[in-house]
């Protein structure tokens, strides 16, 4: 039985990367990961990546914000130390509105960051995962599970008839980094 | 797909002969992987030595207090808060070009947001400083924030703008960095990936494990449109919180409407200022000119021209409504900036921000490196001469004559400004060397649309019409890093 863990087709272009899809997709081979260096669009809707739902972590985090700083201003100088200026209200709205925004703001930035962060397991000192070095410098990666998927040579071919420049039969997973 | 055909007709937005992917990596990060070069070198002598005068500066006026500025009792506002607006002002570009165009689809932005959001984020750290110092007791500045206290609690004032800055500001420059960080992961990777040893360990930390797989992707774009969407009104909502900190008093030639949109023109307009003064150089000793071409410079020079002009309406607008309002005090707060003591700070404003950016109507001019680096430069002296006509000759002459002052700056208060520029520059000057000064992903975009080697793939396709093909051959002709010859034969 063969080694090989993962197969990866580097392409240079990003076209044929697409063309590269289609073919494995043609032929109900499953697609492992796509690894590029720059946003490709329309990979989304090729591959069914359901839209993310960041969108609506980052409404949430928005609510949340308007919400704490609405709390503290009305506790802190409507209940618990009412002041008197010049017989004016102390619910004092419009002098509130920029607080309240720029809270939102600050909410919905970094809760809707963190989340991003939290979802992509991207953390400080994680060890990459990285599966050719060059997918973050000039090539476009198709990485196919080896287990299951075979022959590999069926696989290979396909990758090179959509213009993969390479095809690489990998025993381990990942490039270590240890 | 990716790659769609634009319309010819559209200038190019990367120059360069034989681009490829690695190419774009291989260039970009070229300052980032090698050696600094001499005129790095010089810079960074002379901008930390700036750096320097700006601690020892600081350090005096934290140790004597603030009796080391020139300030008085009738002026009691002055180098300190010009210093801060203006550095506030100056980090607007970045925020603008990163945000606003994005949300524009403007893809110019793709080859300058990098570095313009860098200057954005430091010279907010500049303002920051200015604000702390100028407290008196620094080291009190937590009085500023909700916090429980033993005096009752006794709470902030929510009502007074100042405390609205301190939140404007604060969030301001935390999103920025934030915004800007995230666009940085995919390039630290990309240096991580190229890098041995310790370089590697120390970017891989950096680059939170970034892999560039379809999900991140995805992922990133949501995050990057909807920082983009909400950074759009943070941006114009701090400098109107930073216009409050006048508008909302009582004194003569502050207490105006029109300063929320006149202050954020006038951010806009001095800020690109500040990106064609780092941005022109920065191209040249770096050799990104290829990236950042002669269309990016002329569509900032557009800008200046327009916010430029915005700015001058501003202070006419300002003029007329004094006289109109019938305010004998008005009146004389804006005759006084105008023909009083400070007649020279009125009319170097006026000279710098309104009549010089209007060369730029002059198509030679504006496609010229030295002309729009020189301009950049005017713009910068004319805007920071706003700020001290807006407070300085606001408050030297108040409603008692007795009290009637001028203020002098003593060399604390010269070496605090001289300084933070220094440190601007330290700080600039660092990044360009540590982390990638153009975002790579987002340039590697363009290659196979907007470059010009992909238009002149199109040309010589000969499908295209000729009318066309001609007028886009002659907005060539102005690009500093094309040989036109190159298109006699096409």
């Amino acid at each position: 039985m063969s080694k090989t863990k993962i197969i990866l087709g580097l392409f240079d272009d990003p076209d044929d990367m697409m063309k590269g899809i289609d073919n494995l997709q043609k032929n109900s081979i499953p697609i492992y990961d796509i690894y590029t260096p720059m946003p490709i669009h329309g990979i989304e809707d090729k591959m069914g990546v359901k839209d993310s739902r960041l969108g609506y972590a980052a409404f949430c985090f928005g609510c949340l914000g308007i919400t704490v700083i609405t709390s503290i201003l009305y506790y802190t100088l409507v209940y618990d130390w009412p002041m008197n200026v010049g017989g004016k209200p102390s619910f004092a709205m419009p002098n509130f509105i920029p607080f309240m925004f720029e809270w939102t703001i600050l909410f919905t930035a970094f809760g809707m960051t963190i989340t991003f962060f939290a979802a992509t397991h991207l953390f400080p000192g994680r060890a990459p995962r990285v599966m050719d070095l060059r997918a973050t410098d000039d090539r476009f990666v198709i990485a196919v599970n080896a287990k299951g998927n075979i022959p590999h040579e069926d696989i290979t071919n396909l990758l090179k008839q959509a213009g993969a420049v390479e095809v690489k039969h990998n025993e381990r997973k990942y490039v270590s980094y240890e | 797909m990716a790659s769609h055909n634009e319309s010819i007709i559209r200038e190019p937005l990367m120059t360069g002969k034989d681009i490829t992917y690695a190419k774009i990596t291989n260039d970009i990060l070229l300052p980032v992987e090698n050696k600094p070069n001499k005129a790095w070198w010089i810079g960074f002598t002379v901008s930390s030595l700036g750096a320097l005068l700006w601690v020892v500066s600081i350090s005096y006026t934290f140790w004597f207090g603030l009796g080391a500025w020139g300030l008085n009792k009738t002026v009691g506002w002055a180098w300190d808060i010009t210093g801060f607006v203006w550095w506030v002002g100056i980090g607007h570009a970045g925020t603008l070009i990163s945000a606003v165009l994005l949300i524009f689809r403007q893809n110019w932005r793709n080859s300058i947001n990098r570095s313009a959001e860098a200057m954005t984020i430091f010279a907010v750290i500049c303002a920051a400083t200015y604000i702390v110092a100028h407290m008196g007791r620094p080291w009190l500045f937590y009085f500023t924030l909700p916090l429980p206290n033993q005096y009752g609690s006794l709470w902030v004032n929510w009502n007074s703008a100042l405390m609205m800055d301190v939140f404007a500001i604060s969030t301001y420059f935390s999103v920025s960095l934030l915004f800007w960080y995230t666009g940085l992961l995919p390039d630290i990777a990309s240096i991580r990936d190229r890098a041995t040893g310790l370089r590697r360990r120390i970017y891989s930390i950096l680059s939170f494990g970034w892999t560039g797989s379809l999900k991140t992707w995805q992922r990133f774009e949501t995050v990057s449109l909807i920082l983009a969407g909400i950074s759009t009104p943070l941006v114009l909502s701090v400098h109107t919180i930073v216009s409050f900190d006048f508008a909302t008093s009582l004194v003569p030639g502050w207490h105006t409407t029109i300063f929320p949109p006149y202050f954020v023109a006038g951010a806009i307009f001095s800020g690109f200022a500040m990106v064609q003064t780092l941005l022109l150089v920065t191209r040249k000793v770096l050799g990104l000119e290829n990236y950042i071409t002669m269309f990016h410079v002329e569509s900032m020079n557009k800008i200046i021209l327009l916010t430029g002009s915005i700015v001058g309406v501003a202070y006419i607008t300002e003029f007329f409504i004094a006289w109109y309002s019938g305010v004998e005090y008005e009146q004389y707060a804006f005759i006084n900036r105008a023909t009083g003591p400070y007649w020279w700070a009125y009319w170097s404003m006026m000279s710098c921000n309104v009549i010089s950016p209007q060369l730029f109507w002059s198509k030679t001019l504006r496609t010229s490196i030295k002309f729009s680096w020189f301009l950049s430069i005017i713009v910068n002296i004319g805007m920071w001469f706003e700020r001290f006509v807006i407070i300085v000759t606001s408050l030297h002459r108040d409603y008692i004559p007795s009290s009637w002052a001028m203020f002098y700056p003593t060399w604390v208060d010269v070496s605090v400004f001289i300084g933070s520029i220094g440190l601007f520059f330290t700080m600039f000057l660092l990044f360009v060397r540590v982390l990638p000064s153009v975002a790579i992903a987002e340039v590697k975009l363009l290659l196979k649309t907007s470059s010009e080697q992909a238009k002149k793939k199109l040309i010589n396709e000969n499908h295209l019409d000729p009318a066309e093909v001609e007028y886009y051959k002659e907005s060539l002709t102005k690009f500093d890093s094309i040989d036109t010859a190159d298109y006699e034969k096409v």
